[in-house]
């Protein structure tokens, strides 16, 4: 074979085998890494799977946060305003968080329906709103107050 | 008035730059020298104008103008003046009229700057960029004014700039990142203009690199300040989140490094051609989807303002028209300009090659993952999310792969090396890295294997950099003189290869070595994290020139000596009434302090705390400034200068030519 047919054959090759290790990569690292998104609705319906990687998202319920005296133990209750999830959390929590602002919890649900969360999350400015609050919102039919549209 | 007239200004930067796009096209097409010597005055002309408009904006932001709707949402009486400056890109419309202003300041530096250039080419690369400008100024001004008025109804104060904005990384980190982002749309129309002619030589390599190093550089400081920013002022500690904007900042830059190499290779052998202008594409590209990421609010982000369907369809449009028209062009094109050069597989090339080959494949999964939730959600499959886990799973193999040979770069030859020369240059090296790497994390808390690696991998960068350099000097008489016989752009590399290997002990040293506590403390209460001991003084109220804040007074000791006074504060701005953490930071080039405070806890005055320890968290912000500074000294060296001279006796003859 011509040498600088040959050098590219290999070229080829190298690349393939090199891409396709990438990929594998990327499958082995997508496998347990990526976690779904459901709405207070879906969980309370039982459709999200207990002890793994999700998100939850809705308004945290007007006087539903309970903050424990002697740690960072704080619990509250996420809804679309049709269903909520409890949530517990160790840490501390973002600033913009509070009752009646939209917020989304990544965690694993436990089998007494209790979203442990790892991170939580708050909207970032006075006018903003997590675009999967929005949805869930939306398919819940009541707006960010909680009336029915 | 001020406002109109800046409004009137862009609507003629805008003008100017469709002539800019259209008249010396058509002059290079024609060969109508007189037509493309306009190119220079449209591409300054260009840039007055879109500058008076900027200008006007910034007056309407000092002056308080409420009555311009971008000022009224995003500014405040009560403002600081810095900030309020500089609240002009806190917001989309602001910030794009930035992008605008510095797209024309890079148009009209290649026009000032190049003089010796042919001034065929210059044509058609400044009207590449006038088309590129053309883009940007109509999305301004068609979807996204800046100068809409709130008439008649002027609020009396405004809304206030996002705390979170408020602040000196802030002030500076969009533009930095803006001229790193743009820079690379003169790479791309160096590409597009050498597609449009035909001939990609060593020439057009030569005119390209400089800028598209300075645009790296640049990239890489906006970059590592949006890393530091979010460090002390989102208030986690944390330093990079792989949030999908930044993922959107990091692709150009993934992508922009192997363009630097490749073109080294383009310049100094002639070949991978096609593959460079591919990647000169892509980088922009990778820019322009940034864009779109970010102001098209398909995102969760920090960095997503308020957003608009409309502005996020025009985005993709001009993505599609872009990334489209210059992949054909380039089908059209590229096999015209092939090249027939060989090299051997132990060889400068191929390592070059197989840097560039991890790179592209890098900036393909970072992505991959930040476009599959968008792809997941279009398909109806539900709204899933890809967090950090996935990234650093990809990412750090990948680059662990990149160190072992980036150690034989600089000691290895073009066209054809010897196995046998590396391992007689290298082993020494090879030796002290082991050595280090035995060694050297034992200064840690523990011996940490990961730590270890690091170590191996950055001190085998180092010591192959001074193993060449002593190399290239032959040893240590005339040694001073010598030294500075070494070109800038050799330096330059060597700057950022020394970056690069601080930023892998910075990176894995904190990761692995930081202790994190977050705990209930009420004033008198102690806590020691890695020897220092924290003690919670008091709890003030001070207040700030738009704020009021409780700062809480933290004395750091060490075997009983005072380290550091730390003050964190909690926020509450008086215009529109949110709360921010702002962290307190003792900062060292070995160890970070770093306290914040999160709620007020029960009754008694006890608030959570967040103490971090956090070593050599600089060393990777320290190594991105050595890449940047490495990249604008090899746009010093003077062969781009002295090869100019020499190629404008060719641009005059192409000139009496035609």
């Amino acid at each position: 074979m011509h040498p600088v047919r040959k050098q590219r054959l290999y070229l080829v090759l190298f690349i393939i085998v090199f891409s396709s290790a990438a990929i594998g990569l990327v499958a082995y690292a997508m496998r347990g890494n990526i976690n779904l998104f459901y709405p207070p609705a879906e969980v309370a319906q039982g459709n999200a799977p207990v002890g793994q990687a999700i998100r939850v998202g809705g308004m945290v319920a007007e006087g539903s946060v309970q903050r424990a005296d002697d740690s960072l133990e704080v619990r509250f209750m996420l809804t679309d305003f049709e269903a909520s999830v409890p949530v517990v959390y160790e840490g501390i929590l973002p600033d913009l968080f509070d009752e009646g602002q939209g917020a989304v919890a990544s965690g694993k649900l436990g089998e007494d329906g209790v979203l442990v969360a790892s991170e939580v999350l708050a909207k970032h400015d006075e006018n903003y709103m997590p675009p999967e609050v929005l949805e869930a919102l939306e398919q819940s039919g009541y707006d960010h107050k909680g009336v029915k549209q | 008035m001020i406002p109109e007239m800046g409004h009137f200004a862009l609507i003629i930067g805008l003008a100017l730059a469709l002539l800019l796009a259209i008249v010396p096209a058509w002059g290079a097409w024609q060969r109508n020298s007189h037509a493309m010597a306009l190119a220079p005055r449209l591409a300054i002309g260009q840039l007055v104008f879109v500058g008076i408009s900027f200008v006007c904006l910034a007056t309407a932001f000092l002056q308080d103008d409420f009555s311009v709707a971008v000022v009224a949402n995003n500014s405040n009486s009560l403002l600081p003046a810095i900030y309020k400056f500089s609240a002009l890109w806190g917001n989309h419309e602001g910030s794009l009229l930035l992008w605008s202003l510095i797209l024309c300041l890079w148009t009209a530096a290649v026009a000032l700057f190049s003089p010796q250039l042919p001034l065929l080419v210059l044509s058609r690369v400044l009207a590449v960029m006038g088309a590129v400008g053309v883009g940007f100024l109509s999305f301004s001004l068609f979807t996204s004014n800046p100068f809409a008025r709130l008439l008649p109804s002027v609020p009396a104060d405004g809304n206030d700039l996002n705390p979170l904005l408020q602040d000196p990384g802030l002030i500076i980190h969009p533009p930095l990142l803006y001229m790193g982002y743009v820079g690379f749309s003169v790479a791309f129309a160096f590409a597009i203009a050498a597609l449009l002619g035909g001939r990609l030589d060593a020439s057009w390599a030569r005119w390209s690199r400089p800028w598209t190093n300075v645009a790296w550089a640049f990239l890489t400081l906006g970059i590592m300040l949006g890393s530091w920013w979010a460090y002390y002022e989102l208030g986690w500690g944390g330093w990079w989140f792989w949030d999908p904007v930044e993922n959107a900042s990091f692709m150009p830059w993934l992508a922009g490094t192997a363009l630097i190499h490749s073109l080294a290779v383009t310049e100094k052998r002639g070949l991978f051609k096609s593959w460079t202008v591919l990647l000169a594409i892509f980088a922009f590209s990778l820019s322009l989807l940034g864009t779109f990421l970010v102001r098209s609010g398909v995102l969760t982000s920090v960095h997503a303002f308020a957003t608009d369907p409309a502005r996020g369809m025009f985005i993709l449009v001009f993505l599609a028209i872009v990334v489209g028209g210059s992949l054909t062009l380039y089908a059209l094109r590229a096999p015209a300009v092939s090249s027939r050069v060989s090299f051997s597989w132990v060889s400068r090339e191929s390592l070059l090659l197989f840097n560039n080959i991890v790179f592209l494949v890098s900036t393909l999964t970072v992505l991959f993952g930040t476009l599959f939730p968008l792809i997941v959600d279009a398909l109806g499959m539900g709204k899933v999310s890809v967090g950090p886990p996935y990234f650093n799973a990809v990412f750090v193999p990948l680059m662990a792969l990149l160190a072992p040979l980036m150690g034989f770069g600089p000691v290895s030859r073009w066209k054809r090396d010897d196995t046998q020369r590396w391992k007689a240059e290298l082993m020494l090296p090879g030796i002290a890295a082991v050595v280090c790497a035995a060694t050297l994390p034992l200064l840690g808390a523990d011996y940490n294997l990961w730590v270890a690696l690091a170590v191996l991998l950055a001190a085998w960068l180092v010591f192959g950099l001074l193993r060449d350099i002593w190399f290239r000097i032959g040893g240590i008489s005339g040694f001073p003189r010598k030294l500075g016989r070494l070109t800038p752009s050799y330096w330059g590399m060597v700057m950022a290869h020394l970056g690069f290997a601080a930023c892998i002990i910075g990176v894995v040293a904190t990761s692995q070595y930081s202790i994190e506590h977050d705990l209930k403390m009420s004033p008198g209460d102690t806590d020691t994290v890695a020897g220092y001991e924290f003690r919670f003084l008091e709890v003030a109220q001070v207040r700030g020139p738009n704020f009021v804040a409780d700062e809480s007074r933290f004395e750091v000791t060490r075997d009983g000596e005072v380290v550091a006074n730390l003050a964190p504060q909690k926020r509450r701005y008086l215009a529109g009434g949110s709360v921010m953490t702002e962290a307190a930071i003792d900062a060292g080039l070995f160890r970070d302090l770093f306290v914040a405070m999160g709620e007020p806890i029960g009754e008694e005055g006890a608030w959570a705390i967040r103490l971090h320890y956090k070593p050599m968290v600089r060393w990777m912000w320290l190594g991105a400034i050595f890449m940047a500074v490495g990249g604008l000294t090899t746009a010093l060296d003077k062969r781009y200068r002295r090869q100019r001279s020499r190629a404008a006796t060719a641009a005059r003859e192409v000139q009496y030519a035609s």
